[in-house]
């Protein structure tokens, strides 16, 4: 993951509350094993709508419960592939929000009428470090939780972070965990049965 | 201090600040491809195959094929078969098409007593809320936390907030699991549970079946919340006893501790009168667009609704029950288990499907099916006019080749009526197993409390 500091750029509109993930990437698209290549099909079905316009900019700002729904990864992965750097709504969808901080996709939450001011304002700066979006005729801060800030900042790999750790999951498995193995009740392990 | 049954699960598997120990992990084909291709470019090993458990679902034809090389669409088969190669260099024990256990993961986790009380459990899949029906704590997570979980066996998650949805009143006549959750998504709304960890209670619950119950949790998603569970009773114990994954004899003294105390508080809490709801459908593109069948298509309440009317092709007053279905699907792993299939069953035994509609049934998994078959419901879909198919996640998504044409109007028994979910230009109408069946009979809705 490349590491989030300051976004700077035109702002691409969707103003649509509840976009669902199914709308951002649709399912036939899922099929693929590789991470790249999901730009083109973002939001295949609305795109051909008339009057449907979403030029490439480094920030998309949008409605209420963005993301909502299936916890496809691709839907993230799609938006950073088209050019989005930042997606700033009134709400996200928890398992979107999640999987968006994942790969550096920057999700910032500002309240409805600060979204509606940068919308119109077309243009604008989110700063990480400072917690502050500005843009022509306004300014608003936003929260995030320190340590995702902290990965983003720095570019970090999630996992690595957590095997720093191993020796605590590994006390936590010799005293607390649940007895027996779970998912090799029938003791072959690997075999298709 | 009083807890909560979250507060108790959370607590057990709490690693260190921040991280969460993850009892079980269970694997598709779709959202584990790239977490497995990064272990290996990373050069980490899998913790605990023994934790983790995969099958092949979402891709998979309902045809009978009985292995992956039998797959005509070339990038189904390869995700497939990308599966199966994952899981043998890994060590996962893996159920795959052709496999007697292979099924809808949600659907196969509980049918093996692999899920059990105060686990907890993730998948990348937004509807692993089902297994907190079972008193679990168990949350849908994305790629990049799938390849976490099989590097660490745990999950980085900052506590959720908890909301308790309390019902008061039993159900009445007809009315069913799925009516319930449904009207409670209607209530709360799609984002009603954002941030939140569900915990669903009240007489209502406790006279549920398990079936049902997995019904009711696996749609906390679609009201936004992170996860659903209800506390583990006598019913739960039942279940699990005697599964081929089960703990023998079953740890019942902990189990029967899994337990709101009295006493303690939730962030929200929110109040459902169950005896006023009735047989529900939705109307629009989001399930809290909803209303019960006896009622009418609403008016618009802004820009949402105008454009899901648009989408479903539907006028404001139009009576629900004059809705003209052409297709109708029983499935998914909110409604296709023996259960379900059962009660459908019973509804259209000596009748005909409509001629205009075309109706499949599609087990949750091949063990639903064989049970089902070994009742001969299959004999009574099919001498109605049902499709009798395979399992799988089938019509709810349709990333296999079940499909609903532009412009058809489907009854399904899924979970999300979103644009395009079940295949593009087609209109989702959710609904019960037994409203779904009716519907398949008539053509259209009905409300079951009179047509039975």
């Amino acid at each position: 993951m490349r590491p989030v500091s300051l976004i700077e750029g035109g702002v691409s509109v969707l103003d649509r509350n509840d976009v669902d993930t199914d709308q951002i990437i649709p399912k036939q698209f899922l099929k693929r094993v590789e991470r790249t290549g999901f730009g083109e099909f973002l939001f295949y079905d609305w795109k051909n709508e008339p009057g449907w316009e979403l030029p490439v900019n480094p920030i998309l700002a949008t409605g209420r419960n963005f993301g909502c729904g299936s916890s496809r990864e691709h839907a993230p992965w799609a938006l950073e592939d088209y050019g989005f750097e930042a997606v700033i709504a009134p709400s996200f969808a928890d398992i979107f929000y999640s999987n968006c901080t994942k790969i550096g996709l920057l999700p910032v939450v500002l309240t409805e009428d600060e979204v509606r001011g940068l919308m119109e304002a077309g243009s604008a700066s989110i700063d990480l470090a400072t917690q502050k979006v500005t843009w022509t005729g306004g300014e608003a801060s936003f929260e995030i939780d320190q340590e995702i800030k902290r990965r983003l900042l720095e570019g970090l790999d999630d996992i690595g972070g957590t095997l720093l750790q191993q020796d605590a999951i590994d006390r936590y498995e010799a005293g607390r965990e649940r007895q027996g193995p779970v998912t090799t009740f029938e003791g072959n392990a690997a075999r298709p049965a | 201090m009083a807890k909560t049954l979250f507060d108790k699960i959370w607590e057990a598997h709490e690693v260190a600040e921040g991280i969460l120990y993850i009892d079980l992990h269970l694997v598709h084909e779709v959202t584990s491809p790239q977490a497995f291709e990064s272990l290996r470019l990373e050069g980490r090993r899998l913790r605990r195959p023994d934790r983790t458990l995969a099958t092949a679902d979402h891709n998979v034809p309902t045809d009978g094929s009985t292995a992956a090389a039998q797959i005509r669409d070339q990038l189904s088969r390869v995700q497939v078969e990308t599966l199966e190669r994952n899981c043998a260099e890994f060590g996962v024990p893996i159920y795959s098409i052709g496999s007697r256990r292979q099924g809808i993961v949600h659907v196969i986790g509980p049918e093996m007593g692999i899920t059990q009380p105060g686990m907890t459990i993730v998948c990348g899949d937004s509807h692993t809320s089902t297994h907190g029906a079972f008193g679990a704590l168990a949350f849908g997570i994305g790629t990049s936390e799938v390849e976490h979980v099989l590097a660490t066996q745990t999950m980085q998650q900052r506590k959720p907030r908890s909301m308790l949805v309390r019902y008061e009143g039993e159900l009445g006549y007809g009315v069913t699991a799925k009516d319930l959750i449904l009207a409670t998504i209607g209530q709360i709304g799609v984002a009603g549970g954002v941030g939140h960890v569900i915990e669903y209670a009240g007489p209502a619950i406790e006279g549920l079946s398990m079936e049902g119950r997995m019904t009711v949790c696996n749609m906390t998603i679609e009201a936004g919340g992170r996860a659903g569970m209800i506390a583990p009773d006598e019913t739960t114990f039942e279940w699990v006893e005697g599964r081929e994954a089960a703990p023998d004899p079953l740890p019942l003294d902990d189990w029967r501790a899994l337990r709101t105390d009295e006493g303690a508080s939730y962030d929200t809490e929110v109040v459902v009168d169950a005896s006023d709801v009735s047989p529900q459908v939705t109307w629009g593109t989001t399930p809290a667009m909803v209303v019960g069948v006896t009622s009418a298509v609403p008016e618009p309440a802004g820009e949402g609704d105008e454009r899901a009317l648009e989408y479903m092709a539907l006028e404001p007053g139009t009576p629900m029950s004059e809705i003209r279905l052409d297709r109708v699907f029983i499935g998914s792993c909110t409604n296709s288990r023996i259960g379900d299939l059962r009660e459908a069953a019973e509804l259209v035994k000596g009748r005909r499907v409509a001629s205009s509609v075309n109706a499949m049934v599609v087990p949750g998994s091949q063990q639903v099916k064989a049970q089902a078959e070994a009742e001969g419901l299959d004999e009574v879909f099919r001498a109605a006019g049902f499709d009798w198919r395979s399992a799988g996640c089938s019509m709810c998504l349709g990333m296999n080749p079940d499909i609903a044409a532009p412009g058809e109007r489907v009854a399904s028994t899924s979970n999300r009526n979103f644009e395009g979910r079940q295949g593009r230009g087609a209109r989702s109408h959710l609904v019960s197993p037994k409203m779904a069946a009716a519907a398949a009979i008539e053509g259209h809705f009905v409300d079951i409390r009179e047509w039975e």
